[in-house]
């Protein structure tokens, strides 16, 4: 790990004036996914601004929806009462999520901000186009089992968020709040907080330099109150996701008036899949609609991509 | 082993949330709203000259087990690494050094975390108990008791971070059922395979009803 300067700051204008000072600086909350990568050189980052003693707080009810404060961390999040039981598939995304210790020291906004598991984005050995760009993507025909197969480019092929949280959120049109250098705040749907690679893959979020994450707020809705998040993985608890799956359904008198679903693990981002909703809205709520095969469950920009044999 | 421990209670009048270069920078910022003037670049710099920049190797006070400790050491110096290199608290373990294998796991302000991921800088004013800081004397905590009634490890490397682990898992109200127990201390690895013993030592502590 680098050595770097450590500061401490109050307020976002404080927050955003060192970034401003010093681009190659980096916000830290928890510092599980930061550290992480500084440790394996990565990341390298001149100066750490710590953004912990923001009023960036809080997990309350608001006239448009639940507002969870940024600096909240995953553990307090997830067994917060409100949040079991006004959005379950927001809890059990958190729940599900990485290890108590880790879920204890990790915001929300953090979480929202981490990294590929790529394991040649992980290795500073490999060529890596997020993290040299025009330095190659050995991921196309190399190790790609836990990759990307939606919203892939010929640039790079890696779930850029390999996170649970965000698949729950984009599910329930969960809204970012962004603060720049300015003190001007914007609202950004998490379905479009994050980017396809494209040509680009070094870009993940619509994030600017500097510009932090405030909040995020979950609409009140029926489908959020009758919502789940399902995680497959490699073993029965803290793994990553190979796939999963966050579904919220409106059931009334049998059938389903509307539906929420997202998948994770499987695209570039966190991915709706407004086709399964389509299928799912005014169908009767029984196993043979859920059972039924789809020919084309999702639809999403991809490429080929060439499997090496093993 | 040495303690090299000294109580002062005096380090901290306000307790254990007292910490005077955070009220410095609390200070600073008061007056800095009323300072702050267009070009934004200037403001920055201004900041930087005002608030306390923690740069190179630095004095930090760590609060360990009740006893108020001072090191010298850089920003990028973990919490893992201040407790084993610089106050010889060589219990915490450091296997991974990346927040996977738990053998770190300390309690920080009563929360369980990885040590490993947290910085030094950033424990300062907070209460850390590590597994030296369990026992009361010569009589251990009743988690290490039943480590050993269950022969809960076999070569112990990860025992410590599983005990502090456990701890915090009894504490939280996570250990009511053995799967509840399997789920909640899946932060900590055991590459031994302890782990059948290990949920015994954690069910008896719970049917006891301890509370810690």
């Amino acid at each position: 790990m680098n050595n770097f300067s450590y500061i401490q700051v109050n307020s976002a204008k404080e927050a955003t004036g060192y970034r401003q000072a010093t681009p190659q600086a980096a916000y830290i909350a928890g510092g599980t996914t930061l550290l992480d990568l500084m440790k394996g050189n990565l990341e390298e980052h001149p100066q750490l601004v710590d953004i912990n003693l923001l009023p960036f707080k809080g997990i309350e009810q608001t006239s448009d929806g639940l507002r969870i404060g940024a600096m909240e961390r995953m553990s307090d999040v997830g067994e917060h009462p409100l949040v079991l039981q006004q959005y379950p598939a927001v809890s059990e995304s958190l729940l599900l999520a990485a290890s108590p210790q880790l879920r204890n020291m990790a915001s929300i906004g953090g979480n929202m901000m981490q990294r590929t598991r790529c394991g040649y984005f992980r290795d500073a050995a490999f060529p890596c186009n997020k993290r040299v760009p025009g330095s190659g993507c050995p991921a196309q025909e190399g190790n790609n089992h836990n990759l990307a197969i939606l919203g892939t480019s010929e640039a790079c092929i890696a779930t850029s968020y390999p996170g649970d949280l965000a698949v729950a959120l984009a599910a329930l049109d969960a809204v970012m709040t962004l603060e720049n250098a300015k003190g001007k705040q914007r609202r950004v749907p998490v379905t479009e907080f994050y980017v396809l690679p494209g040509k680009t893959p070094q870009r993940e979020t619509v994030l600017e330099p500097g510009e932090l994450i405030v909040a995020v707020t979950i609409p009140a809705a029926a489908h959020a109150r009758r919502s789940t998040y399902l995680k497959v993985r490699e073993r029965s608890s803290y793994a990553y996701a190979l796939a999963s799956a966050a579904v919220g359904l409106d059931v009334q008198n049998g059938t389903i008036r509307s539906a929420r679903v997202a998948l994770g693990g499987v695209g570039t981002k966190p991915w709706r899949s407004p086709e399964a909703e389509k299928v799912l809205t005014g169908a009767p709520a029984t196993e043979a609609t859920f059972r039924a095969p789809r020919p084309r469950p999702c639809v999403g920009p991809s490429h080929a991509t060439t499997t090496a044999s093993k | 082993m040495t303690d090299h421990s000294t109580p002062d209670p005096a380090a901290l009048p306000n307790g254990p949330n007292h910490d005077g270069r955070r009220s410095f920078i609390k200070q600073a910022t008061g007056f800095l709203g009323l300072a702050l003037a267009p070009p934004l670049i200037s403001q920055a710099e201004r900041l930087t000259a005002i608030s306390k920049k923690v740069e190179g190797v630095t004095e930090m006070r760590l609060k360990v087990n009740g006893a108020v400790r001072t090191i010298q050491a850089e920003p990028r110096v973990t919490l893992l690494d201040a407790l084993r290199e610089r106050l010889d608290l060589t219990g915490s373990k450091k296997g991974c050094d990346h927040g996977q294998c738990g053998a770190c796991t300390v309690l920080v302000d009563g929360r369980r975390v990885n040590s490993c991921l947290t910085l030094a800088v950033m424990a300062q004013g907070k209460e850390i108990t590590t597994v030296e800081g369990l026992a009361n004397g010569e009589e251990l905590h009743p988690l290490q008791q039943a480590f050993i009634d269950h022969d809960g490890f076999q070569c112990g490397y990860c025992t410590p971070g599983q005990i502090m682990s456990g701890v915090a898992c009894l504490k939280e109200g996570h250990a009511k059922t053995d799967g509840d127990i399997r789920e909640w201390m899946s932060g900590n690895l055991c590459r031994c395979g302890a782990y059948p013993n290990i949920v015994a030592a954690i069910r008896q502590v719970e049917k006891s009803g301890f509370k810690s």
